[in-house]
């Protein structure tokens, strides 16, 4: 047997085992990726699965030659991408500055907490009848209802994060001079903000999923309406581009997020 | 030649410059942390607070700092009560409680920050006091990027660089291994020999005392209460190995023996 020579020790995970390199990682997902796009194929193609239940991967990349061109596609993806960004605007404007509240004032805290208790079972999607009456059946409830899904992760995540504040870490800041606000402000708030942007994430992809259920109603555009509307007209293959593009746009703001997270958070071990 | 005086009762200094601890009672709910604890520190003076856990000695550092509300009795600092924490009392904790969103640079700049000083006069400071502990390559580093013995130096360096009167520290050695705790010991006396500021210390380690210590506060529990004061007169720079060192050690060990009883004295090496 011949001795390890040569070059740091691979690092492993708690279990002893060794962790995937960067390069090994991409493999695997373009592997993955690939066998299940040759299964897809494979499965419609050899006609094992209806071709009108399972459209085959060249269809849906031919709709989706077809709707770029026409520019459907596009109007599509910028009706929902606005909704979402709307309602998560709204939500994070409306829940950061609550949490906030509640984090600073115990009296703020004990009124809006049991409110809040009563109301976060209520899932988005019961509330959609009541915004259609409210709203009506235009751009305002679905931006409603939207921000409604992501409000709760942010709020909650934020009020989580006033919980971790360090007592020790107080009493520094006091002991080197701070004041109240000097202590919110530089440990209390500073603790916070990691739970805020990890609330702001999960705030994010409930908006996605219930942006689909806000666009079911009397829709005339948007990635929701794509896909109920390609239900009337039988075409799968649309339902998937639709899906497909949902999936892109659901990944590509979380992962913008993620690098947001990380270069805000810079202080913070791996 | 005695090395040793034990001192019955404390002298009333009250308006003397140096901390006068005056009748203290802290309750804890039914359980008295210190029952009616007199105490007085001389200016420049390095005393130890020495005893098991339970005995109260970090409930009469907080005193002092102001963390802890007396039930009866009050704490004077240059002849001033003691209302709350402040900028002229210094922590350093055993957790180490640096502020880990800012570098290490900003740690130690945090309390001249507060007081507005100007910022070329910061990077001064945080320079100097960054020397003192030997992180000046550092300063660019989060704390999160340091080990144990250097996080704490920084700790050091954040709460010298504010100037306090006095530096209360409260087992700032407790969680590092045995040689970097000897280290540390032997750099804050070169610093404290420098600056000759007030010194508060508490520890669980009659070695760390004996090393250390102008005045070795021996305390009791239950009801938490001081047991002996003894002048620490072994000559400076003192050795480990020394005899003397050795015979000042057993004679801690049997005052606080005789404090607690036989059956509940900590066994303890060098």
């Amino acid at each position: 047997m011949k001795p390890a020579t040569g070059g740091a020790p691979r690092p492993t995970d708690a279990l002893g085992t060794p962790l995937l390199t960067r390069r090994q990682r991409s493999l695997l997902a373009f592997t993955s990726l690939f066998v299940t796009l040759g299964l897809w194929w494979l499965a419609s193609a050899s006609g094992w699965v209806d071709k009108i239940l399972l459209p085959s991967p060249r269809e849906v990349l031919t709709a989706f030659h077809a709707s770029a061109a026409d520019g459907s596609l596009m109007r599509n993806v910028v009706a929902s991408l606005r909704r979402v960004l709307e309602g998560f605007a709204a939500a994070l404007i409306v829940a950061v500055p609550l949490g906030v509240a509640m984090g600073a004032s115990r009296i703020v805290h004990g009124v809006v907490d049991p409110l809040l208790e009563l109301l976060r079972p209520i899932p988005p999607i019961a509330v959609i009848p009541l915004a259609i009456l409210w709203f009506g059946i235009d751009e305002l409830s679905k931006v409603f209802i939207i921000a409604y899904g992501a409000f709760f992760p942010i709020l909650v995540n934020t009020l989580a994060g006033f919980r971790e504040v360090e007592r020790v870490q107080v009493r520094a800041a006091q002991a080197l001079g701070a004041n109240r606000y000097q202590v919110f402000r530089d440990v209390v708030l500073r603790s916070a903000f990691p739970f805020i942007i990890i609330g702001a994430r999960l705030g994010m992809s409930m908006a996605f999923i219930v942006l689909v259920a806000a666009e079911l109603i009397a829709s005339s555009a948007g990635l929701g309406f794509m896909i109920s509307d390609a239900r009337y007209n039988f075409r799968t293959d649309q339902m998937f581009l639709g899906m497909a593009c949902i999936g892109v746009l659901g990944f590509a703001l979380n992962t913008l997020l993620l690098k947001l997270e990380r270069s805000l958070l810079k202080w913070k071990p791996q | 030649m005695t090395l040793t005086t034990i001192i019955t009762a404390p002298a009333r200094r009250d308006s003397a410059p140096g901390v006068a601890v005056r009748a203290l009672t802290v309750n804890y709910g039914a359980h008295a942390a210190l029952e009616n604890v007199s105490l007085a520190v001389r200016d420049g003076e390095f005393v130890c607070l020495l005893g098991p856990s339970g005995c109260g000695k970090t409930t009469l550092l907080n005193a002092i700092g102001g963390f802890v509300r007396a039930n009866a009795g009050d704490v004077l600092v240059d002849g001033a009560v003691v209302t709350g924490p402040g900028a002229d009392r210094g922590m350093v904790f055993q957790e180490y409680a640096l502020f880990p969103w800012f570098s290490i640079e900003q740690n130690v700049q945090y309390g001249p920050r507060l007081r507005r000083v100007a910022k070329a006069a910061l990077r001064e400071i945080s320079d100097r006091y960054l020397k003192l502990v030997h992180l000046e390559e550092n300063k660019r580093r989060y704390p999160s990027q340091l080990s144990g013995g250097q996080r704490q130096r920084v700790a050091i360096a954040r709460a010298l660089a504010n100037q306090p009167k006095i530096l209360l520290m409260d087992e700032p050695f407790g969680a590092l291994d045995a040689m970097t705790r000897e280290s540390l010991q032997e750099e804050l006396l070169q610093i404290w020999e420098a600056e000759r500021r007030t010194c508060i210390f508490v520890t669980h380690s009659i070695g760390e005392a004996v090393f250390l210590a102008d005045t070795i506060v021996i305390m009791a529990a239950r009801p938490g209460r001081i047991g002996a004061v003894v002048e620490n007169r072994l000559p400076r720079p003192r050795d480990r190995t020394a005899d003397a060192y050795f015979a000042m050690y057993r004679e801690i060990d049997g005052l606080l023996r005789a404090a607690h009883g036989p059956a509940s004295a900590p066994g303890q090496t060098p």
